[in-house]
């Protein structure tokens, strides 16, 4: 049931201005060879009606869990009115705002994220976005290197998201730029003292991948001291609360980047969410994606346009930044609004709150016997817990309980035994964290029951 | 207005607020003042913001022929299905078990995208049209080095062909060397053949072009690239114009990228996000960028680096932008085998119906002698020499007849250029009163150019200080704009 409005009138006086008798002479240019003989894989068209039966079937299969995974992907609450104003269809049906004077809504909010963004993370300038966290820091990786010009290293710890870890190696490999993974100490879950050679980069996780902080000042200060730049890899939220990477050591971060998600988009199983960047004034010329600028139109007033185009393929071509042509503009606009709502204290409350959640949940599931934490260091809403039992079992049987209960550690970080991430946000009551330490204090001592029936329905 | 201007210290969204707790961070770690974000009520939040999004053009409101970019109609059940609250709250590191019902959607998705490329596999995970390229061209280079043939050093583009191209061929370690178009606006396959070798890893190639016509000598072309061992890249920007009508796969392509957001009507939502998944020919499977979703006798799981130890890897730190996709799959439902293939013939029928039209009104069209595809070029050099009215001026003119301005200066061959791209979606109504617009400014620029030249006037504001904004970069703002 294609969106075609043309009635029959419609299409035989189209056909008549054009000068031919049928549609399919249009594509008369197209070598009959080529033709395709149809679609075998494509199902016959359903009306909104059975398509919303269908998809309100599949939903239900995926069911609601009571939620304890983070690892770079973070449940908050979302004000109501965040995606009520982002489906308008003026941000829902609008492009890249290539028409200045067409787009002032867009361009507008852009820059009033681009405002927040840089103060948030305490550095110059901020981009319109990119894809997400993890690309933004291979965009980063390429950035440092292009800005450094003599080294072609980055010092990449493993207390970076494993995923961002391939991820940038996925992005960079083809450029010959050597990624050096740095260890963490085993006893505090950071990276410890540095040496090494000449390097572009040096990358600081803030909160790093375990949860744990690190010791931002002293490691941007020898990366810097090495005659190398620092890109702070941080969690929005948790900025509202941590000393921004624009003021760690004595000259701040060269570059800030992260995952935008906790600020207004959905969990919504990975994506679409949005990658931030931001940086020191004297690199704005090398940092990718769209950047929005305030001008005055001809009658002097001011507004709002896409400007440093000449970094940017559609203009530079095979010598731009980078390739990238989007934003993650729907995201943006959801993170804007989630900022204004929330304010400086409202985030800062979001933050504290998750903090003080996880500090709860930490607490309690350490009393469990069987379950220890790995890291004595202050974390922000995350910790590793090492298990007396195999993790996967165990995730397996909260399942059933209803409970996703972390991220589990075993196979990337195989040195910590069975190790499993837990995260607890603000969304979260003590009558969770308590059903969450029941259950896995009934599991860990063998007590457990099968549950009544299964949750899920068999597939 | 900016919402920090609307601000006032100590104002809350009450409602917003979680209960404040002291935290137990050392002090040596934490930030000593606020950032700048704007203390509001939510009332003050939701009428900024809805008064902003009236300051924009898009899909809901106006015609939008932007050229390359089909701009078609984005059916509302799509946004409210992919936001059902299961969908939502799911957390992407959850266990496959958790997500049957989106996985199922995700792998049915895949079986249709492969159906409509006739490519071998495909993956959803990257997150625009240029991660997709990038996707792309890495498989070709994987393919090459998994042979033991480093010395494909080149990725050949067409001169006609998008910016991402040739950037993503260099981020990819790839030189690139442009191939020139001929006067019908075909490849110009002697210089083809002249630059064509050992060291061609590939060529990339939009069909139809950016140049809005059908690239007839597709089968020739992909002769001359495999016999000198290179892969021929598809760049899906214009699938719209031959969905359900011409595979890429039948054209002899080993490797295409889509954009949902355009063919699949995923929002282009002021600018992302995209969706760009990536479909193979049997020899690239290996290397298809991870995760792919797997099915085995009804159970879903995602495949990652210990199934496919080849691929080129992650893009993304889950599976891409998973709500996108969602979309994509319900607009696919919506449509079905017969749905698809009306989205070319009508896409087409009405660019070449708006081409016809404005070739009597007087415009020149770029490519007279072809058919259009589902998107078309005309050409203001005339206009420009008779009046000194440019394609800017007549695109800033058409803000104020009510229609969205189509592409322009792109693709950079033709001179003062209008790319028009109009989809199926709109009616023969809304072409003949844009056909009406652009007339009207036909004679304008006859009997007065300067009214013309001073477009928009209807707009929020009027024509912008570019240079302004490149020279003297104000990129945020700070309270001394006030002063």
């Amino acid at each position: 049931m294609p969106f075609i409005p043309h009635t029959e009138t419609d299409v035989s006086a189209m056909l008549a201005a054009i000068g031919v008798n049928a549609i399919d002479d249009l594509f008369d240019e197209i070598p009959q060879a080529l033709r395709s003989h149809g679609l075998t894989q494509v199902p016959e068209g359903l009306s909104e009606m059975e398509v919303a039966r269908l998809m309100q079937e599949r939903a239900e299969m995926d069911g609601r869990y009571l939620n304890f995974i983070g690892a770079g992907a973070y449940e908050h609450h979302i004000p109501a009115a965040v995606w009520q104003i982002v489906t308008r269809g003026e941000y829902y049906s609008a492009y890249t705002p290539y028409q200045a004077e067409a787009s002032q809504g867009t361009l507008q909010l852009l820059y009033e994220y681009q405002t927040m963004m840089a103060s948030l993370t305490g550095m110059d300038v901020s981009n319109a976005s990119l894809y997400d966290g993890a690309s933004g820091l291979a965009e980063a990786v390429l950035m440092a290197v292009r800005a450094h010009r003599d080294a072609r290293r980055i010092l990449l710890p493993k207390t970076v998201h494993p995923h961002y870890r391939r991820v940038v190696q996925s992005i960079v490999s083809a450029q010959n730029i050597e990624l050096v993974e740095i260890d963490y100490d085993a006893k505090t879950g950071v990276v410890g003292n540095l040496t090494g050679d000449a390097f572009a980069a040096l990358v600081i996780p803030q909160p790093n991948f375990f949860g744990c902080l690190e010791d931002v000042d002293r490691l941007t200060d020898w990366a810097q001291a090495q005659g190398g730049l620092v890109i702070g890899l941080v969690n929005p939220t948790a900025l509202a609360l941590l000393k921004p990477p624009g003021l760690w050591g004595s000259k701040g971060a060269d570059i800030a980047v992260g995952e935008g998600q906790p600020l207004g988009a959905p969990l919504s199983s990975g994506g679409p969410y949005f990658g931030f960047m931001c940086c020191k004034q004297a690199l704005v010329r090398q940092m990718p994606g769209r950047i929005i600028g305030r001008t005055v139109d001809l009658d002097g007033k001011p507004g709002f346009t896409l400007t440093l185009q000449a970094r940017e393929q559609h203009i530079r071509r095979a010598k731009a930044t980078s390739n990238i042509c989007t934003n993650q503009g729907l995201l943006v606009t959801a993170a804007t609004i989630y900022m204004s709502l929330l304010g400086p204290e409202g985030l800062k409350r979001v933050a504290a709150a998750s903090h003080a959640n996880a500090q709860q949940l930490v607490e309690a599931l350490t009393q469990i016997p069987g379950v220890h934490l790995a890291f004595e260091r202050p974390r922000f809403h995350e910790a590793v817990l090492q298990l007396d039992a195999p993790v996967a079992g165990v995730l397996h049987a909260l399942e059933a309980q209803g409970i996703t209960g972390g991220f589990d550690l075993t196979y990337v970080y195989p040195e910590l035994g069975h190790a499993l991430l837990v995260c607890a946000t603000e969304t979260k009551t003590p009558a969770d964290l308590q059903k969450f330490a029941d259950h896995l204090g009934r599991i860990m001592g063998r007590q457990q029951v099968a549950p009544p029936c299964p949750i899920k329905p068999k597939i | 207005m900016l919402i920090f201007e609307l601000s006032q210290p100590g104002r809350k969204s009450h409602a917003q607020m979680p209960p404040a707790v002291a935290s137990d961070i050392p002090a040596e770690f934490l930030r000593q003042d606020a950032p700048l974000l704007p203390e509001c009520s939510e009332m003050d939040v939701v009428r900024h913001y809805t008064r902003l999004s009236q300051k924009n053009f898009s899909i809901d409101t106006q015609f939008y022929p932007l050229g390359s970019c089909t701009m078609k109609y984005n059916p509302r059940a799509c946004n409210t299905l992919a936001m059902l609250p299961q969908f939502l709250a799911r957390h992407p590191s959850s266990a496959a078990p958790t997500g049957q019902g989106f996985l199922a959607c995700m792998h049915e998705l895949q079986e249709m995208l492969k159906d409509v490329t006739g490519m071998a596999a495909v993956s959803l995970s990257p997150m625009a049209g240029a991660q997709g390229e990038f996707a792309g061209v890495a498989m070709i280079r994987a393919y090459h080095m998994a042979r033991g043939d480093t010395a494909r050093t080149e990725v050949l583009v067409p001169d006609a062909a998008h910016g991402t191209n040739p950037a993503t061929a260099v981020m990819c370690g790839y030189s690139v060397k442009e191939i020139p178009t001929n006067r019908d606006g075909d490849v110009d396959l002697e210089a083809l053949k002249q630059a064509v070798g050992p060291h061609t890893a590939g060529l990339m190639l939009t069909n139809p072009s950016t140049l809005g016509v059908f690239e007839r000598n597709i089968a020739e072309i992909a002769r001359i690239v495999h016999e000198a061992g290179g892969l021929l890249y598809y760049d899906g920007a214009n699938l719209n114009a031959i969905l359900g009508r011409v595979k890429p796969g039948d054209m002899g392509f080993d490797v295409i990228h889509m954009n949902l957001h355009k063919t699949f009507s995923t929002p282009h939502g002021g600018g992302g996000p995209g969706a760009g998944p990536v479909g193979v020919s049997e020899r690239l499977i290996p290397f298809l960028p991870i995760p792919l979703v797997h099915e085995e006798r009804g159970v879903y799981r995602l495949l990652a680096e210990h199934d496919r130890p080849q691929s080129i890897g992650r893009l993304s730190a889950h599976i891409g932008n998973a709500g996108v996709l969602l979309r994509a799959y319900i607009y696919a439902r919506l449509l079905g085998r017969e749905g698809m293939h009306r989205v070319a013939e009508y896409a087409t029928l009405n660019a070449n119906y708006l081409m016809a039209e404005l070739k009597k009104a007087g415009f020149d069209i770029a490519f007279p002698n072809r058919r259009a595809s589902h998107e078309f070029i005309v050409t203001l050099k005339g206009l420009k020499e008779q009046t000194g009215i440019s394609a800017m001026d007549v695109a800033k003119r058409l803000l104020d007849k009510g229609f969205h301005a189509p592409t322009t200066y792109f693709p950079l061959l033709v001179p003062e250029c209008l790319l028009i791209e109009p989809t199926e979606t709109e009616s023969k109504q809304s072409l003949d009163a844009f056909v009406a617009a652009l007339k009207e400014i036909l004679e304008e620029a006859h009997t007065n150019p300067d009214l013309v030249k001073g477009a928009p006037y209807t707009t929020p504001v009027r024509r912008l200080d570019d240079v302004k904004a490149a020279r003297e970069l104000d990129l945020t703002w700070k309270q001394r704009h006030e002063q």
